[in-house]
């Protein structure tokens, strides 16, 4: 089963460059058109379910804005 | 058991501060890539960047370690002075194309003669960010900016010069690459050369300088994406990524 | 300590190395190249950093670069280097580290000749880089005197976080003197807490003259101001010969105030009632005493390597109390002392007012009659 993932924007830092919405490889990314941020731009937030935690966006955001998720299995201690 | 693990967080290396960059500016990215470098190499606390004058003029603001503001051009003489009174402190500079490749052009080649054991980041964004989208030494023919409005004609405005093949000429320099912030799998790429030319400075392998090419969406007037393709598809063309210098006992330095 | 016979630039080099300085960056040129080459050879041994940079303006960023550092840190040059060094001057100066810069004056504009000159005292004193700043000027006139200004030039700059300027020319430079060097400093084990050295345990040090918002830089400009006040009301030095009795009194710094002095013994011997004033810090200038002086005395002379760069200074603190007289050599001459003697028995026979400006006029004529006459 594919792992699931998720990411948490920081408002503070993103400035809506939609970068991130255009690298995400399962296009769960979009700008928020109904938010602003202090420095008054639309964020991006996550649509849809099917992020797998991949941080592409998180490679691609010049601000470091994207804190990025993922689901672990407890790995087998030998 | 299945938990939530962090797979990306900011860096410790920088500062809560929202940047200056105009939104999509690859500054940011390359900021970044540093910030990561420097966290995933414990130097931190023994780091000293060099700003330069252009758009990163308040990069010491972003980054969470000491740092000085060069002149205009001369990052790399200060630099200078500084590792070599403080040889166990990691020195960098972060420089723009006008910056480091036409006023400074003097200082980062002789850094390079001298094999001074710095580290150097260029951003090569093909314009004069600052100062609103003059030409830069790196503008591309043909290109129009805002004084090169017919575009850049290289029979009266010279030709854009490539720092990374020239500098690889040098004997003083260990380490000298291109590499581009334009797509995920390139941003991957730059940030392992970037940890390569700081693995060269702890090892005291001397002069390593990584060019990025970078983008400027304000200034070429495009959206972020475009100014992100402008690089891909342009810039590198002009500009082949690559490795132009990668001496013996860098290519052997395992990271 | 025993006094030794030393060579100028050698001397003083030494000197700096005793003063503790850990960095030497410079770019060769007559007549300081001798500076480099002892540094060169005499840093590597004490395992600090020297480096022939690739020009001047390389050679000062890289002592400011030690300077952010927290070290001391030194360049020697002549005045087309310190014109290339301007940009770096300036930033120093407003980014308020220390830093030392010895200036072996030479006979210009241009590529003038290597020969001894004062010609760079605006470049220096008046700042030469741009805005608002303010350096310290130290002018000694013996090798024991540049000697100790070197470890002073330190001592203010490290208390003032102040670009101070040490002026000599090649006369000193080249001289064979008996001096005292000082003992050698024990260097500091912890750098300066504002320096870069690591942020290690505390918040990150940032060293930058970029002040964005006009209010920031507005009151930057206030606090050096500010510590520039401070300065002239602490740092002003300079030496009194004779001026008990005087009637006339000559003001002249550096080698030209050295030669003055010894004209004056004689001028004395002959019995003309004449003192001097040598400014020794040309900046802070001792503007009071000589306005102090202008109240006792019926003439000043005033006597410098150039075309009368300090003699604005000396006219402003004068106020038009008395005549004031100029003589100078241009163009890399050294006055003789007989030169000088021949003035001030000019200068004490004459009893006539001066217009503002007509001294310049008057020494011109006389300067090109020598000249003509072919005398030295
Ligand atoms: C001596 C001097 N000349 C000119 C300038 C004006 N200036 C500021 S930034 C800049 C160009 C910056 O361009 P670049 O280095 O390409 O960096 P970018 O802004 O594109 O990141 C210029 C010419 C200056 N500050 N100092
Ligand atoms: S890339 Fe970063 S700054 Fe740009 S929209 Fe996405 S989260 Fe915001
Ligand atoms: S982690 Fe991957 S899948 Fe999830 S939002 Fe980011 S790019 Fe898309
Ligand atoms: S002007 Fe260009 S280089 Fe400067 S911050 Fe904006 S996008 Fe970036």
């Amino acid at each position: 089963m594919a792992l699931k993932g998720t990411i948490e924007v920081n408002h503070k830092y993103c400035k809506g460059c939609s970068l991130c919405v255009e690298a995400c490889p399962q296009n769960v990314i979009a700008l928020d058109m109904e938010h602003l941020t202090p420095k008054g731009y639309h964020p991006a937030m996550l649509i849809d379910e099917g992020c797998t935690g991949c941080a592409i966006c998180a490679v691609v955001c010049p601000d470091a804005a994207i804190t990025v998720y993922r689901e672990s299995r407890k790995k087998k201690t030998k | 058991m299945i938990e939530m693990e962090v797979v990306y967080s900011r860096p410790e290396s920088f500062t809560p501060t929202t940047t200056h960059y105009c939104p999509g500016c690859t500054h940011g990215t390359a900021h970044r890539l540093v910030a990561e470098v420097l966290d995933e190499m414990g130097i931190r606390e023994k780091a000293i960047g060099v700003a330069p004058v252009g758009c990163s003029v308040f990069a010491y603001d972003y980054f969470n370690h000491d740092f000085v503001e060069a002149a205009h051009g001369r990052a790399p003489a200060m630099a200078t002075g500084i590792k070599r009174v403080r040889p166990n402190n990691t020195v960098y500079t972060y420089q723009g194309d006008g910056d480091l490749a036409s006023i400074g052009m003097a200082e980062i080649v002789h850094a390079a003669i001298r094999g001074e054991n710095i580290t150097v980041i260029f951003i090569n964004n093909a314009i004069y960010g600052m100062t609103g989208g003059q030409m830069a030494p790196t503008t591309l023919p043909g290109m129009r900016t805002t004084s090169s409005p017919g575009g850049r004609d290289v029979e009266t405005m010279g030709y854009p010069v490539r720092m990374s093949e020239m500098l690889s000429t040098i004997d003083g320099t260990s380490y000298a690459v291109r590499r581009s912030l334009h797509n995920p799998a390139n941003v991957r790429k730059s940030k392992k050369a970037i940890r390569r030319a700081f693995e060269v400075q702890e090892r005291g392998m001397g002069f390593a300088m990584v060019e990025l090419l970078s983008s400027c969406p304000t200034n070429l007037k495009f959206t972020p994406q475009q100014a992100l393709d402008f690089v891909g598809d342009q810039m590198v063309s002009y500009y082949p990524l690559g490795d132009y210098k990668v001496a013996p006992e860098v290519k052997a330095l395992k990271v | 300590m025993t006094k030794e016979l030393m060579k100028g630039n050698d001397a003083f080099a030494e000197a700096a190395v005793r003063a503790g300085v850990e960095g030497f960056f410079g770019y060769p040129i007559t007549p300081a190249s001798e500076f480099l080459e002892y540094m060169a050879k005499r840093m590597p041994e004490l395992g600090r950093a020297f480096l022939q940079a690739e020009s001047e303006i390389g050679a000062i960023h890289m002592v400011y670069g030690a300077a952010c550092a927290g070290v001391r840190s030194l360049t020697a040059t002549s005045g087309p280097g310190l014109s290339l060094m301007s940009e770096a001057l300036s930033y120093i100066a407003g980014t308020e580290v220390p830093a030392v810069v010895v200036n072996v004056m030479r006979g210009g504009p241009g590529l003038g000749n290597i020969a001894p000159s004062q010609s760079d005292y605006n470049q220096m004193v008046k700042g030469g880089g741009h805005g608002d700043y303010f350096p310290i000027v130290l002018a000694p006139a013996t090798v024991q005197e540049a000697i100790d200004h070197i470890t002073l030039a330190f001592d203010l700059a490290d208390k003032y976080r102040s670009l101070v300027f040490i002026a000599v020319d090649g006369n000193l430079g080249q001289m064979m003197e008996p001096a005292e060097l000082p003992p050698m400093r024990v260097l500091p084990e912890e750098p300066p807490s504002w320096s870069v050295y690591g942020a290690k345990d505390r918040e990150p040090n940032i060293l930058t003259s970029i002040y964005i918002d006009p209010p920031d830089e507005e009151v930057t400009n206030i606090r050096l101001l500010r510590r520039w006040m401070e300065v002239e009301k602490n740092e002003i030095r300079y030496k009194e010969y004779e001026l008990e009795d005087a009637e006339i009194a000559v003001i002249s710094f550096g080698v030209a105030g050295r030669i003055c002095s010894s004209a004056l013994r004689t001028a004395r011997e002959e019995g003309v009632k004449v003192g001097m004033i040598r400014p020794i810090t040309l900046a802070p200038f001792p503007t009071e005493a000589i306005r102090e002086l202008s109240k006792r005395v019926r003439r000043i002379l005033v006597v410098e390597m150039n075309t009368g760069q300090m003699l604005n200074d000396v006219k402003q603190a004068v106020g038009g109390r008395v005549p004031i007289e100029f003589y100078g050599r241009i163009g890399g001459i050294t006055p003789l002392p007989d030169e000088i003697l021949e003035e001030i028995h000019r200068v004490n026979q004459n009893t006539e007012d001066i217009a503002d400006g007509q001294e310049k006029v008057e020494w011109l004529e006389r300067l090109e009659a020598r000249i003509e006459r072919g005398d030295q």
